[in-house]
């Protein structure tokens, strides 16, 4: 492809990298979830132990892992994820507001 | 027991209407074009309400009716597969992101199709999503019309047809006025509805089942395998429970009346609470409902059709005040889908066709008239065709969950994404995805053990990039309108 001659906006940069954390929490937590079910359920029912009275399979995995990837969606928003104006200039803040 | 629950529902019903009628005053109040403000809400929302709105149009009768009753048959398996959708608060915010948002801004982008128009600069990636869009919305909203008269009739003992004109009469009448702020302001009052109701009808379950062991005991003692991972005699098998990730995990990217959500907000904050607060809202309210109708089956063991088990076990663990406001819950989950999708129905023939291809430059009146007009007409078809369903729309709904994603999830994000994506590849993409997909569920309903919809996905992948290096790039004018 031909050299552009303008520069890509520059909050694309923040933007695609706050996309890649989403898609890495995605991957995590399907890892989390898929180890935690087939690893502790994959066993005669008669022999799964028990936390809080859910098999611990279920207790892991649902109940454990819907806990950790809240706390996790948190971590991600409020330590990594950038503010930035939204409006069609990015050098005009002012822009953004009242539309 | 039927009074108290007619007192509830028509009370909240009331209030559903009440909400449609402040919101038009606000949309004529309010300054900017009428259709930015009609369809767009003048993009204003905040982080509550966007997550909310994005989670309660996400969540429909599948995850009150439909999943909890699949749980009640197949066990604890169900509530797993149920989590599958955790994701969906994080995961469609977090990749479309602020670089939707932004994009949207530039290009004055109201519908995803305007979005897909000015990216790919072609009336055949137009006219296919516009299809796309009328023909799965008709069915998928009469469907959930459609479920929701059966319930309030069974809720109500009203006769279907007056349940379904009062139901749909409702919706149609607050989405007709209000617009887009009528649709995420119920949508909001319903999602707090449903979280209410789930955390009540959750205490009285275990309550009345003599806690979490004792339950499990008996589930266990009525088939081992209610407490697996695999469901009834493995009915759920690891690729296909894994699919659920691609189809209502990430899958949900493309759905438009998702996507357009993510060019609705007002500010990053915004955003970002609404991705803690969804993901909170989603993951509670999956677990929550899916483990009642997974318990239910430890609690009334007999029910015949699988689908009415949050209805019975409510009227049995609650008393009959606190049965009804927790069964407006379903149809609140119900009423906020529909009226999403009964708005991109309806912005996509008064936006996308008409003003884009029959009128380009109709007066702000006449504009405001056809949105009212537009959108009751579409309301009232769909309301005509769930009067009397014809098999036709059965056999569409099928398809629009998985039709949607494949028409729209590939041009959405590599339009976004991608400088290289062209309309040849978007215009391929789309018909090679709808068509394997076709092929796959009549011919090959889980190929290499996953769910229908991967390997078409895929496919549809695989062609767009293909096609598109084939052929020519994208002007640079629209690579500078999208990327400067």
């Amino acid at each position: 492809m031909k050299k552009q001659e303008f520069i890509d906006d520059p909050r694309y940069r923040i933007a695609a990298k706050e996309a890649w954390m989403a898609i890495a929490l995605f991957l995590l937590n399907f890892c989390w979830w898929y180890a935690f079910a087939f690893w502790l359920g994959d066993q005669p029912p008669q022999e799964y132990s028990y936390i809080l009275g859910f098999p611990a399979w279920f207790f892991w995995s649902v109940i454990v892992g819907t806990a950790v990837f809240c706390a996790l969606a948190y971590i991600m928003v409020k330590h990594f994820y950038t503010d930035m104006p939204l409006g069609p200039d990015p050098c005009d803040s002012a822009a953004d507001e009242g539309r | 027991m039927q009074w108290e629950i007619i007192i509830v529902m028509f009370v909240y019903l009331a209030a559903m209407f009440l909400i449609g009628v402040w919101s038009a005053r606000e949309t004529v109040k309010a300054k900017g074009g009428f259709i930015e403000q009609y369809f767009l809400g003048g993009r204003g929302m905040g982080g509550f309400i966007l997550a909310m709105t994005l989670t309660t149009t996400y969540i429909s009768a599948g995850s009150f009716i439909a999943g909890p009753g699949m749980a009640y048959s197949m066990g604890l398996g169900w509530v797993l597969l149920s989590m599958s959708q955790l994701p969906v608060g994080y995961l469609v915010l977090g990749v479309l992101g602020k670089r939707f948002a932004i994009v949207a801004r530039k290009i004055h982008a109201v519908t995803i199709i305007d979005f897909l128009k000015e990216r790919y600069q072609s009336k055949t990636v137009v006219i296919l999503s516009a299809i796309g869009i009328l023909l799965f919305f008709l069915a998928a909203i009469s469907v959930q019309f459609i479920g929701g008269a059966r319930l309030f009739e069974s809720m109500t003992g009203l006769p279907y047809q007056t349940a379904l004109f009062v139901f749909a009469g409702v919706v149609i009448g607050y989405v007709t006025i209000g617009g887009f702020r009528a649709v995420v302001l119920t949508d909001t009052a319903q999602g707090i509805v449903m979280f209410v109701g789930t955390v009540i009808l959750i205490a009285g379950v275990f309550m009345y089942g003599g806690g979490v062991r004792p339950i499990m005991d008996k589930l266990m003692a009525i088939n081992p395998d209610l407490i697996t991972p695999y469901g009834v005699k493995s009915f759920i098998t690891v690729p296909w429970i894994v699919s659920f990730w691609i189809l209502v995990g990430f899958g949900v990217i493309g759905l438009p009346q998702v996507a357009v959500r993510g060019m609705a907000y007002k500010s990053s904050k915004a955003m970002h609470n609404a991705i803690i607060i969804g993901t909170i809202f989603t993951g509670f309210l999956m677990l929550g409902m899916h483990l009642v109708g997974a318990v239910g089956q430890a609690i009334l063991p007999n029910i015949k059709v699988a689908d009415t088990v949050i209805p019975e076990i409510t009227k049995t663990t609650l008393n009959p005040w606190l049965a009804g406001i927790f069964l407006t819950a379903p149809l609140a989950a119900i009423m906020s889908t529909v009226s999403s999708q009964l708005l991109v129905l309806s912005s996509t023939i008064c936006k996308d066709l008409y003003i884009n291809y029959i009128n380009p430059n109709p007066n702000e009146a006449f504009v405001r008239k056809l949105s009212f007009f537009i959108t009751a007409l579409a309301g009232l078809t769909v309301f005509l065709l769930s009067y009397n369903p014809p098999d036709f729309l059965v056999w569409l709904n099928l398809f629009a969950l998985a039709g949607m994603e494949t028409v729209f999830l590939w041009p959405t994000l590599l339009g976004l994404y991608w400088k290289r994506a062209n309309d040849a590849g978007a215009i391929s993409s789309i018909l090679v995805g709808v068509s394997s997909y076709l092929y796959c569920h009549y011919y090959w309903s889980r190929p290499f053990g996953a769910h229908t919809i991967i390997l078409p996905l895929i496919l549809a992948l695989v062609v767009f990039i293909v096609v598109s290096l084939m052929t020519r790039p994208p002007r640079p004018e629209t690579i500078r309108k999208f990327w400067g």
